[in-house]
């Protein structure tokens, strides 16, 4: 059945190979490495060329000290926001507007010193903080759960998924009215604007994260014995781990934006003194440092929960992974 | 030093006609490769694969009969739209024939894609310690020994707390290759494994492969478009033709290990089996 042809013969064939001349040498000089007694010897020479390829092809970390990275990373804001405030002083210089008008620096200063010494900024700031957090905190609960849901079911998706986006171009602030309707001006109101401005981008940032996921992953993981539940414990929630943190932060900046909107525009006894009221009262008081001071205060803690919850988990994520 | 051309049963002569699907006996294109396919058993046995992907569709794969002998190494060879890929999915139990069977004693067989496909949230350790663990290793500590083990014998002992990004394409091979040992499937699937590799790691994943494989008794068929890899590492090299994908002819290899590629036998052995697969691609142009 099997026909033997020997090949050694059919020299002439070797030629029209197209080898070079630097190949032919090579192949001669491989047959002596053909003996038995020169195998161990390969092997020996294999490991270490295996070890110089792997020095050559991998090269050390190097991880600056934090301190350093600090400063690199935080100096170009630092310049811009100076420069902000330089425009900002020359144009309060020029007096083209009177000082109710644009204050200078100086007096939103001023007015954000007064808040903090009458000890207003701290209850009001720990209010917004903490309606902020419960609010995003079941936003993350509820938005992950749907976006599971929308991320693995195709009738659910196609049901709800084209809601969810539509959701998340409007404006969350205009859900304060009908949420203050039902609920009247109670902590309900504020979470309930909160949720449904948070809601949607977590669950879409779900989706996202779900459907990046590569199908080569999950293959993988099929292969080493993953499937059904294990396949998303294992593979498919990790690997969307990174669109998930996104959506996470996407999220947060929903919320903060959404209950800063119901603060401004409701207030009363059960909210108490929270960022909006501040905000709020400056408008009454025709105190336009009173407002910049309210502003600068609303931006930092949005910031600040950016920069010191969410961009440090987002970073260590990426970077094990290689992606930052 | 010689080559042995095997013919497909029933094919005395040395035209390159198409073989019309392949022989019905399918116990018979393992034929004598070793001693264990002459008695009829085998790794992987495809027997009349053919798989469609739309209804009505030209088939990709056209009663594919294949069969892997226990600790045989057999590569795969086959211009683009051969359905090579495919049917090793099959083999894998990642997508079904649309007709035929497909046995695999040892249970699943394990799979090596080109790229290494570790998954970059687990170091390399906990790459491998999952398929450990998937595969029903429950103690923390036998899985930590075994995953070091299999390190090891890709000589990657120091990589256990590596990131996927921290280690070279190569490194990351070696590593999916432990992570596929792990499997202790008797079988491992490989689709094109080195072909995102430089010529030199390539080569050196050659002779680690070969040497692995010798050395663990692994049933292995692997897939390329590059003959001469398949000519360095196969002991058979079966030819797939394209659109439909049929086993077109194969041939044994009996070059003694270790092989370079530039041996004489292997480039001879390789310009001949080119010259058929240059006859089976010309069939579509004209």
């Amino acid at each position: 059945m099997a026909v033997e042809t020997t090949t050694t013969g059919e020299e002439g064939r070797t030629g029209q190979a197209g080898e070079s001349s630097q190949s032919s040498q090579s192949s001669q000089s491989s047959q002596s490495s053909h003996a038995s007694q020169a195998g161990r010897q390969t092997r020996d020479s294999l490991a270490t060329v295996e070890a110089g390829l792997d020095a050559l092809e991998t090269t050390a970390e190097h991880e600056g000290s934090t301190l350093l990275r600090v400063l690199r990373a935080g100096y170009p804001p630092v310049l811009a926001l100076g420069l902000i405030l330089a425009v900002w002083q020359a144009l309060y210089a020029a007096k083209i507007w009177p000082d109710w008008k644009l204050p200078g620096p100086h007096q939103v200063f001023t007015s954000l010193k007064d808040a903090f010494d009458n000890g207003d900024v701290w209850p009001a700031v720990g209010h917004s903080i903490g309606h902020g957090a419960v609010g995003f905190a079941a936003s993350v609960v509820l938005g992950t759960v749907l976006g599971l849901l929308v991320g693995r079911f195709k009738p659910v998706r196609a049901g709800i998924g084209p809601i969810l986006s539509g959701l998340q171009s409007l404006p969350s602030v205009a859900w304060v009215p009908p949420a203050l309707m039902f609920f009247g001006p109670t902590p309900a109101m504020l979470y309930t604007v909160v949720l449904l401005g948070a809601v949607p981008s977590i669950a879409v940032g779900v989706v996202s994260g779900l459907d990046q996921v590569p199908a080569l992953y999950l293959r993988v993981g099929r292969n080493i014995g993953a499937r059904g539940l294990a396949s998303v414990r294992y593979v498919l929630l990790p690997a969307a781990l990174p669109g998930y943190l996104a959506g996470l932060r996407q999220g947060w900046a929903f919320a903060w934006r959404s209950l800063l909107a119901a603060e401004i525009i409701v207030q009363s006894a059960d909210l108490g003194h929270s960022l909006g009221f501040l905000l709020k009262n400056a408008q009454d008081t025709n105190d336009m440092a009173g407002a910049f001071a309210a502003i600068i205060l609303i931006l930092t803690v949005g910031v600040g929960v950016n920069q010191l919850l969410f961009v440090p988990i987002e970073r260590r994520v990426l970077r094990s992974r290689g992606l930052a | 030093m010689t080559a042995t051309i095997e013919m497909e049963p029933g094919d005395k002569g040395r035209s390159a006609r198409v073989a019309p699907a392949a022989p019905a006996d399918p116990a018979a294109t393992a034929d004598d490769a070793t001693g264990a396919a002459a008695r009829g058993e085998f790794a992987v046995r495809l027997a009349g694969v053919t798989k469609t992907f739309r209804d009505g569709g030209a088939p990709v794969l056209d009663g594919i009969d294949l069969d892997v002998a226990p600790g045989e190494f057999v590569c795969l060879l086959g211009a683009s739209g051969c359905g090579k890929s495919t049917l090793l999915n099959i083999a894998a139990d990642l997508d079904k024939p649309t007709q035929g069977t497909v046995e695999v004693p040892a249970g699943r067989a394990a799979l090596m894609f080109q790229e290494s496909a570790l998954f970059p949230w687990l170091t390399a350790g906990q790459n491998i310690d999952l398929a450990l663990r998937l595969r029903g290793l429950s103690g923390r500590r036998e899985r930590r020994a075994e995953a070091e083990r299999l390190l090891k014998l890709v000589r990657l002992q120091d990589a256990y707390d590596k990131r996927p990004h921290q280690l070279s394409g190569g490194m990351r091979q070696r590593v999916a290759l432990a992570r596929s040992l792990a499997q202790d499937s008797s079988v491992l699937l490989m689709d094109e494994p080195f072909a995102a590799l430089d010529a030199i790691t390539r080569d050196v994943l050659h002779d680690e492969l070969v040497r692995l494989w010798e050395a663990t008794g692994l049933a292995v068929l692997f897939v390329t478009h590059n003959v001469r890899e398949a000519v360095r590492l196969g002991q058979r090299v079966v030819l797939l033709s394209s659109r439909p994908g049929r086993v077109a002819r194969q041939w044994r290899v009996d070059i003694p290990h270790p092989r370079r590629i530039e041996d004489k036998d292997v480039a001879e052995l390789a310009v001949e089996i080119t010259e058929h697969l240059r006859e089976e691609i010309s069939r579509h142009g004209r």
